[in-house]
């Protein structure tokens, strides 16, 4: 599964960062930024609740 | 779909009602939204499911704007600032007008910025305690610790001298009670407003690393912009937070087992949801929210403590319970107006927690938890006084 952020929906809560720690950061600007592309299963439950947590929806996966 | 249900008023919290109204759960067992009558006599759906909450809080038809016919209002007296009156107001504005605000300031309430910012903090929350030990035995704990605190952190952080709290106190009261009138509104907007342009004035030339500087070197809002912008982190950054500590601190004072767990923040934040009634909106189209046709004009208040009591998304919804996972609450909102500063609230309340029943472990109660002062009157709920003794 790979981890795909949209930028331009971003709104910097940073919910992502809390949740996912190893996937996900914020830039200097507080919009989201993507460091592991293709997480291990044992991060794949944190991206998905990042996914459900992020107010501006801006998170998906794919395969 | 089904026909609106009786009419209901609003708000619902009453005296001796400290957790979210029990009328909640009655209103998140009938079928589609609640129509209800406001303090100011206009008729609002009320959204109390979480489904339904977050639905309302992320769709594009339904505004934030009270520029809108039909935009609600929990006072007696009118609502949120409209940004016309206070430019730079912008929880009330939509994007793409809201984003150019949300953008100047995201860079200072990233993880990264708030988790550096943990070391003031600590020493805001040690230096207040430091003064309530060397006064004696007792204390008020709204007063000398849960509003200092946050209050301190803020006129901090946006540059503002603390010395000038009180005058931000008194106002921003008139502000966050519901039966104010309007000239004590207009006067309390007025006078915040004043102040903060002369103060915009001083960092124009000599600018610090506080947030006002930041908006001013941003160069992307005008002066009044940047005094109603400041105007509104003051009172979001104070008000929410020092409830909650209040009403939290009791919590944790009559269940000790859960004090310096990290999970208590969190579930302290979905328990009491003291922003209850804050998240204002509007339909500007016709939206269909929980099988509701809500129609373009009016008013929708989604009350978020009622959607983080459903008892289908949290478990025992009424029982206080860290070791469950709150974290997908809607406290702090959802959608493109969430929390700018939940990180920092989350700063706050876990370094205050801690350090305050770590240096004070004999900190108990002064009157009975049914005599405490809880704010029925105020926007964002809370407790007017907490008399604490040691």
């Amino acid at each position: 599964m790979r981890v795909v952020a949209n930028p331009r929906g971003c709104i910097g809560a940073g919910q992502c960062v809390i949740t996912a720690p190893n996937v996900f950061d914020q830039d200097e600007d507080g919009i989201v930024v993507v460091i592991e592309e293709r997480p291990g299963d044992a991060d794949l439950a944190d991206v998905r609740d990042a996914l459900d947590l992020c107010p501006s929806q801006s998170l998906a996966l794919t395969n | 779909m089904s026909n609106p249900a009786q009419l209901v008023d609003f708000p619902l919290r009453r005296p001796g009602q400290p957790y979210p109204p029990k009328q909640y759960a009655d209103f998140r067992s009938r079928e589609g939204l609640v129509w209800s009558h406001m303090p100011t006599g206009a008729k609002v759906w009320l959204v109390t499911k979480y489904d339904d909450v977050r639905a309302v809080l992320t769709d594009p038809r339904i505004s934030s704007s009270p520029r809108h016919e039909g935009f609600p209002s929990v006072g007696r007296t009118g609502g949120v600032p409209n940004p016309d009156q206070v430019p730079g107001w912008f929880v009330a504005l939509d994007p793409p007008d809201h984003d150019r605000f949300r953008k100047a300031l995201i860079p200072e309430f990233t993880v990264r910025r708030i988790r550096e910012m943990r070391p003031s903090i600590q020493e805001v929350v040690d230096h207040r305690i430091d003064g309530l030990l060397a006064a004696g035995s007792e204390a008020d704990l709204v007063h000398d610790f849960t509003s200092a605190v946050p209050s301190l952190v803020i006129s901090a952080l946006l540059g503002v001298p603390h010395v000038d709290r009180d005058f931000f106190e008194a106002r921003i009261r008139l502000l966050v009670t519901m039966s104010s009138t309007h000239d004590q509104r207009d006067q309390a907007t007025r006078e915040i407003l004043r102040y903060l342009s002369r103060l915009i004035l001083v960092k124009q030339k000599r600018p610090g690393d506080d947030l006002i500087s930041v908006m001013l070197a941003s160069g992307t809002m005008s002066l009044q912009e940047i005094s109603g912008a400041a105007m509104l982190l003051l009172i979001a950054g104070q008000e929410t937070t020092a409830n909650n500590m209040a009403l939290g601190m009791v919590t944790l004072l009559l269940n000790p087992q859960w004090i310096g767990d990290e999970r208590a923040v969190e579930e302290l934040l979905r328990y009491y949801s003291v922003a209850d009634m804050v998240a204002l909106r509007v339909a500007v189209e016709d939206v269909e929210i929980g099988g509701q046709l809500i129609k373009a004009g009016e008013g929708i208040v989604p009350l978020v403590a009622a959607a983080n009591h459903d008892s289908g998304v949290f478990e025992r919804a009424g029982d206080f319970d860290p070791s469950r996972s709150a974290r997908h609450h809607v406290a702090f909102g959802y959608g493109v107006h969430q929390c700018l500063g939940q990180h920092l609230v989350r700063a706050e309340l876990d370094i205050a927690y801690r350090t305050l029943f770590e240096r004070i472990p004999k900190l108990e109660l002064a009157v009975p938890v049914e005599e405490l002062a809880f704010k029925y009157d105020g926007v964002v709920f809370g407790l007017d006084s907490l008399p604490v003794r040691w």
